[in-house]
């Protein structure tokens, strides 16, 4: 008897399990820095110091923690949803091991003081070289996936994805792009970017924005296509809706870079150009939410008791929030006050805690489980707190920079009778310590409850044992 | 090719930004209106199924939802009419950064100018006694100068204290502003005048420093240090250690040690040397500000009357011209 084909589950479960622990450790240090900004004496040598554990900590949640997450879940879902097995596994194991290696010399080198000064995108030319490695060969096995399937549509989950791979293979080839110093050697990588002046101010935000638009968007709205409605149990809300949606979000987000260099030496016209489409972008950002909340209308008794869907479905309501946010941010008299404060952070943060974290989250506690053989986590109780934790975290964190942001804009732009300043630019830093002091209890409640899931998480990989004998599914024939 | 903030974007690459951005723009609204007027059976799903349970409904777009996305393509039409966006045209407001920019300076010249300017006809000693200007002055100081000589204007380690009456550069009128219309730099070569000092040497020369003004200092080394001292030292900071003020040379026989009094930081400055530095302000602050300030800064304690300096200048003068002259040359 011919063995049945399986689905590859094996690295899957490799960076489920890592998306938790590096979540662990890039929010960690999120809270060290946060702390460093309440008591700077907290900032000891110069390996530990704010300006080195910034990028280590940027670094970690995007590529470390929300990488994983996307591999985790990209690799199951084409594998799901198109019914076949992964193509090339060979290689997807070595993404795994050589992604690995990239987040282990990220965390030696950025403490190190190894940087381009390319914010995001931080990471010196070797390992630059390694990620495009990487990403080839993910596109090799995801795209090579799509090739062998077995049904004839392709699920708009995996539209999302094959986005994000392309996207992030051209933002990190063009950004990345710099002349080394071949003789400051391999092991003490220095380099210089590509490009000068406000050109290259202009292809790091283009970068820098396509980063949240692509890495941290595109790709986890695929992940919200998968886990939304297989855990409501309810068909998409819309097709069409998703249609439009997608091909409207990856053509307006590429124009919406120059809105970061807003009164700068960057042109008008860019910069007009940058704030019109980031306006118009707020459509095609809600789709994805109107899609993601609608697919539940009809069940929303199941957001009574099942702890998962509240992690989606409130991950979609801080999505939805903060790409309203965005646009208005990108308004020229908007910008002029938020901008260089604390709300360009808080409003991060929503997109990242709110969005990013939390449907990472609701997909992981949906995989764990299927990738260990148990029908459910070790315990529902657990997830139920880790939601609040991670909903109270995230209110707690954005809405301190509301106001800090808000009150440092117009600290800064107050005048007296007599033209001179009101206040010195240190009177708005003592102004902001109560609100930093409520960001870091925030980011504690978050990585508090990060801890509880990785408790959650292996107990149940105890009590369960690894699945890879996964039944490649026929495909449905569509009527 | 030359981009520039008034947006003179020539030939070909401005046709080419025109025509992308606009069919972009348009393209969204043309795309959103073929994808509307699709057929659908709401309620009903497309019959796709994935993963045995995945499946799409055939609802239509939701109206709102696509009248918000019209109105954002309306108003980015709208504001390429209005403001700059197509390339070179500058669109029928005629607003640039730029323009705002100066329009907002002007008007505040205008505006709080003529508060500014009414102190200039006063010299900085009256301008010191008048309440109105203190305050105006100290709001100025907290803005431009707070950062370094800090909210006291007491200093921090390597930036002066400005109360004390003890001046690196002078403290009369003249010469404060001077100093902030000008900037100074000051700078102190590695091993002064005697660049083939050893280690041992550096040292014993530091225990003579200390040994001038009180501080704690091993006898036989200050013995070997006085030797040395006027021939690595002396030509800045004189042969009685006095310095020059008139050069920035600092007072070595006084307690104000700028850099600090421990031997270990001494060792280190006389080894590799010193730079210190003050940003010049007048160009940015125009005469009217550093007017003010200079009144605030004199008034605050130290300040001294200009014919109470006068005596002294003409000693100093007279003590090494040549270093007078070279410290002026370095200055410029």
């Amino acid at each position: 008897m011919q063995s049945q084909a399986t689905y590859n589950y094996k690295v899957v479960r490799q960076f489920a399990v890592m998306t938790v622990i590096w979540g662990i450790v890039g929010m960690l240090v999120g809270v060290i820095i946060a702390a460093q900004l309440v008591w700077p004496e907290l900032s000891v040598m110069e390996y530990l110091s704010y300006g080195r554990l910034r990028p280590l900590h940027t670094n970690a949640v995007i590529f470390a923690f929300g990488g994983c997450a996307l591999f985790a879940t990209s690799f199951y879902v084409v594998q799901r949803t198109c019914h076949t097995s992964l193509f090339a596994p060979g290689l997807a194991s070595f993404i795994f091991w050589a992604w690995q290696l990239v987040i282990v010399l990220a965390a030696l080198s950025l403490p190190l003081g190894f940087t381009s000064g390319k914010e995001y995108a931080e990471l010196e030319w070797p390992i630059d070289l390694l990620i495009t490695v990487i990403w080839v060969a993910y596109a090799i096995v995801f795209f090579g996936t799509i090739g062998i399937r077995k049904t004839p549509h392709i699920y708009v989950a995996n539209w999302f994805y094959g986005a994000f791979i392309i996207a992030v293979a051209l933002l990190h080839i063009f950004n990345s792009a710099a002349i080394p110093v071949f003789e400051s050697g391999i092991l003490t990588p220095k380099s210089y970017s590509a490009y000068a002046g406000v050109q290259d101010a202009m292809i790091q935000w283009w970068y820098g924005h396509n980063a949240v638009g692509f890495f941290l968007t595109a790709a986890f709205l695929g992940m919200m296509y998968y886990f939304v409605p297989k855990q409501a149990g309810r068909p998409v809300y819309s097709y069409r809706l998703s249609v439009v949606h997608f091909w409207a979000l990856i053509f307006t987000y590429m124009w919406a870079g120059p809105h970061h260099l807003h009164y700068t030496a960057l042109p008008d016209w860019t910069q007009s150009v940058g704030m019109i489409f980031s306006l118009i972008l707020l459509a095609p950002s809600w789709g994805g939410m109107i899609n993601g909340i609608m697919t539940l209308s009809g069940a929303w008794h199941k957001l009574r008791d099942d702890p998962v869907l509240k992690f989606l479905i409130t991950s979609l309501s801080f999505y939805g929030m903060s790409t309203f946010e965005g646009p208005m941010m990108s308004i020229k008299t908007v910008n002029a006050l938020s901008h260089y404060t604390d709300w360009t952070v808080g409003h991060v943060h929503s997109g990242a805690l709110g969005w990013v974290g939390m449907v990472s989250i609701g997909s992981m506690y949906y995989l764990i489980p299927r990738l260990f053989g148990r029908p459910e986590m070790y315990s529902t109780r657990l997830i139920n707190i880790h939601f609040w934790l991670a909903t109270l975290g995230t209110v707690l964190y954005i809405a301190a920079l509301w106001i800090s942001g808000v009150m440092q804009g117009l600290m800064w732009r107050a005048t007296n009778a007599d033209g001179t300043l009101t206040y010195a630019f240190v009177e708005s830093v003592k102004a902001s310590y109560p609100f930093w002091t409520i960001r870091v209890v925030g980011g504690v409640l978050f990585l508090t409850g990060m801890i509880l899931m990785a408790y959650n998480m292996f107990k149940t990989i105890a009590s369960g044992k690894a699945v890879d004998d996964a039944p490649v599914l026929a495909p449905a024939h569509a009527h | 090719m030359n981009f520039n903030n008034t947006g003179d974007l020539v030939g070909f690459w401005n046709l080419y930004v025109i025509i992308i951005v606009a069919v972009s723009i348009i393209g969204c609204a043309v795309f959103l209106w073929m994808q509307g007027s699709a057929k659908h059976k709401p309620g009903e799903v497309t019959g796709h199924v994935w993963d045995e349970t995945l499946e799409e409904y055939s609802n239509p777009l939701p109206s709102w939802w696509r009248w918000m996305f019209y109105i954002t393509v309306v108003f980015a039409l709208a504001y390429l009419a209005l403001y700059p966006g197509l390339g070179s045209n500058t669109g029928s407001f005629g607003w640039t950064m730029r323009g705002q920019y100066d329009a907002e300076m002007a008007a505040a010249e205008a505006q709080y100018g003529p508060k500014f300017n009414q102190f200039l006809k006063q010299d900085v000693m009256t301008v010191a006694a008048n309440q109105e200007a203190r305050d105006m002055g100290g709001r100025l100081f907290q803005t431009y100068c707070s950062q370094c000589h800090g909210g006291d204007a007491g200093g921090a380690p390597s930036f002066p204290n400005l109360k004390d009456g003890d001046w690196l550069w002078g403290g009369t009128p003249e010469q404060i502003k001077e100093t902030i219309t000008g900037g100074r730099m000051g700078i102190m070569t590695p091993k002064g005048t005697k660049p083939d000092m050893d280690a041992e040497q550096v040292r014993d020369v530091v225990h003579y420093v200390r040994s001038l003004s009180g501080l704690t200092a091993d006898s036989a080394r200050v013995q070997r240090g006085a030797e040395l001292f006027p021939q690595a030292c002396a030509a800045c900071h004189q042969v009685d250690g006095k310095g020059l003020q008139a050069a920035g040379y600092p007072n070595l026989t006084d307690k104000v040690w700028l850099h600090g009094s421990a031997e270990s930081k001494q060792i280190e400055i006389v080894t590799n040397g010193m730079q210190n530095q003050m940003p010049a302000f007048g160009e940015f602050l125009g005469e009217a500000k550093v007017h003010l300030l200079t009144a605030y800064v004199w008034g605050l304690g130290g300040g001294v009357k200009p014919e109470a300096a006068a005596p002294a200048e003409p000693a100093a003068a007279e003590a090494t011209p040549a270093t007078a002259e070279a410290a002026s040359a370095e200055q410029k």
